[in-house]
């Protein structure tokens, strides 16, 4: 009996590294090969809709960052003490806080992306990413490999929306970041591409072709990784 | 004829929120699962007609929430000291407990009543709790300011008939298209996002439909419309403006 009890003090796990290979693979899978928006279907609502400005779309992306990356690590540590049956309230309860939190600093230090924002802030609280990566990964696992799946699911957002905010807002105000960078567009005082006679197109500033605009990344996205086509 | 010119708010708040201000088409909300339930028209139809139902009773419990606790000044029923109480700041975490209650419920008459359904919207039916249309139907009640408590109701029958007249058109295309020559990296996700973005163009036609206002309404719009073209930035893009004017005139 004594052997086997100190065989099994001498087999002790080894540690993983902070930065193992399976880490950093948790942190990069969202941003191509399992990414929320266009791979697991997830966070489509506030990607279409506040993507007009690419400015909107980057306080976006920070805001679920923060609620994602925190929210995750809460839930992990708490995962052992949840009881089964009210788990979906306590998980909208901590994210619910979060969001609070977001908005009353939006609100405080940047009002009027709050106003542009608006009640996607605090639709945030219902974006299925959140929610999703809660139930399938931070109920699972320790701390910092929720943290790390957090922010890798966040930058996987993030970059999707840049995308698609970058694209509207330079097509559709010829600005990026409110900075003119096609020419003057005032007629009369015309430079660079409108002197050549070149329009903005208002059309990309509504919400229709946020959609379209997606679903070309989609097309991209999967002719270069034949692997994630679906089956009919 | 008098009883259409005094319910004139009331159709016309109906037809606004499931044609012009549609969940899906305009706002976007609900889009997780309208994409992940919209593979069958049965599904869809039951998901649809769930959403209604949770609109219905979520829209108006969380309008009176917010008249009689979170508003500015709400809580002067309890006393005229609390007149100075504005508990808006709780609204999302209010909010939502309401929903996920309702919801709860929902899931219990449901599976009483119609096991199949409950066993075919399988996960989706707790999952209405987080769907944005639902809080987001609450929020935009909220900021819009809707009055009174027959107009919540309304706002939320109509914004429920708005995203169910969605999905299903949605899944009916997509049975539809399933035989068609769709290129693969398209196949499914794809071209549903493009198809859908079609139909929110084609909604976009039903904008012109509440323009024929009463003469003050008319003057308030107008006025909004220059107000709108002053606050333009320097850079003058006349689409642009046209574009805005066209919806503010249209609001």
């Amino acid at each position: 009996m004594a052997e086997v009890v100190e065989q099994e003090k001498e087999v002790k796990v080894a540690k993983e590294p902070l930065f193992s290979k399976k880490n950093r693979k948790l942190f990069t899978d969202p941003i191509t090969d399992d990414n929320p928006i266009t791979i697991q279907v997830l966070g489509i609502c506030s990607a279409l809709a506040i993507t007009a400005e690419l400015k909107a779309s980057i306080v976006m992306s920070i805001a679920v960052l923060f609620v994602l990356g925190v929210g995750n690590v809460v839930i992990s540590l708490m995962r052992n003490i949840i009881p089964q049956k009210i788990r979906i309230i306590v998980q909208l309860i901590v994210v619910a806080t979060l969001v609070i939190i977001v908005d009353l600093v939006l609100k405080a230090f940047a009002y009027e992306l709050s106003k542009t924002l608006s009640v996607f802030v605090g639709l945030i609280i219902t974006n299925c990413i959140i929610m999703g990566r809660f139930e399938a990964f931070a109920l699972g696992n320790g701390p910092w490999k929720a943290f790390l799946d957090g922010l890798g699911n966040a930058a996987g957002y993030a970059v999707i929306l840049i995308i698609v905010g970058f694209f509207r807002e330079l097509l559709g105000s010829g600005t990026l970041l409110g900075i003119p960078v096609l020419g003057n567009p005032i007629p009369g005082e015309k430079t660079g591409l409108y002197a050549l006679g070149y329009e903005n197109n208002g059309f990309m500033l509504l919400a229709p072709m946020a959609l379209i605009v997606v679903g070309l990344i989609i097309w991209v996205q999967r002719s270069r990784n034949v692997a994630l086509i679906e089956e009919n | 004829m008098s009883l259409i010119i005094r319910n004139m708010e009331h159709i016309e708040l109906f037809f606004k929120a499931i044609f012009i201000d549609n969940m899906v088409f305009a706002t976007f909300l609900g889009m997780c699962s309208y994409l992940a339930v919209s593979k069958k028209v049965a599904t869809a139809v039951g998901l649809g007609a769930a959403v209604i139902f949770v609109l219905a009773i979520t829209v108006p419990l969380n309008w009176l929430l917010d008249q009689y606790v979170l508003k500015e000044g709400a809580l002067v029923w309890l006393g005229p000291e609390y007149a100075a109480y504005d508990l808006s700041f709780l609204s999302f975490i209010m909010f939502i407990a309401t929903i996920a209650t309702m919801v709860q419920l929902v899931e219990i008459v449901v599976e009483k009543f119609s096991p199949a359904l409950y066993n075919s919207l399988g996960i989706f039916l707790p999952l209405i709790a987080v769907n944005c249309a639902i809080l987001g139907g609450s929020l935009f009640m909220q900021s819009r300011e809707i009055p009174n408590l027959g107009l919540a109701l309304n706002y939320g029958i109509s914004s429920g008939i708005g995203w169910f007249l969605a999905i299903l058109a949605i899944a009916a295309i997509r049975e539809k298209i399933r035989y068609s020559a769709v290129p693969p990296p398209l196949r499914g996700l794809g071209i549903t996002f493009i198809i859908t973005g079609l139909m929110a163009i084609g909604f976009m036609s039903f904008g012109g439909m509440l323009t024929g206002d009463n003469e003050e309404v008319q003057d308030e719009k107008i006025e909004q419309a220059i107000q709108l073209e002053e606050n333009e930035d320097e850079q003058g893009n006349g689409e642009k403006e046209a574009i805005e004017n066209i919806t503010a005139l249209n609001k």
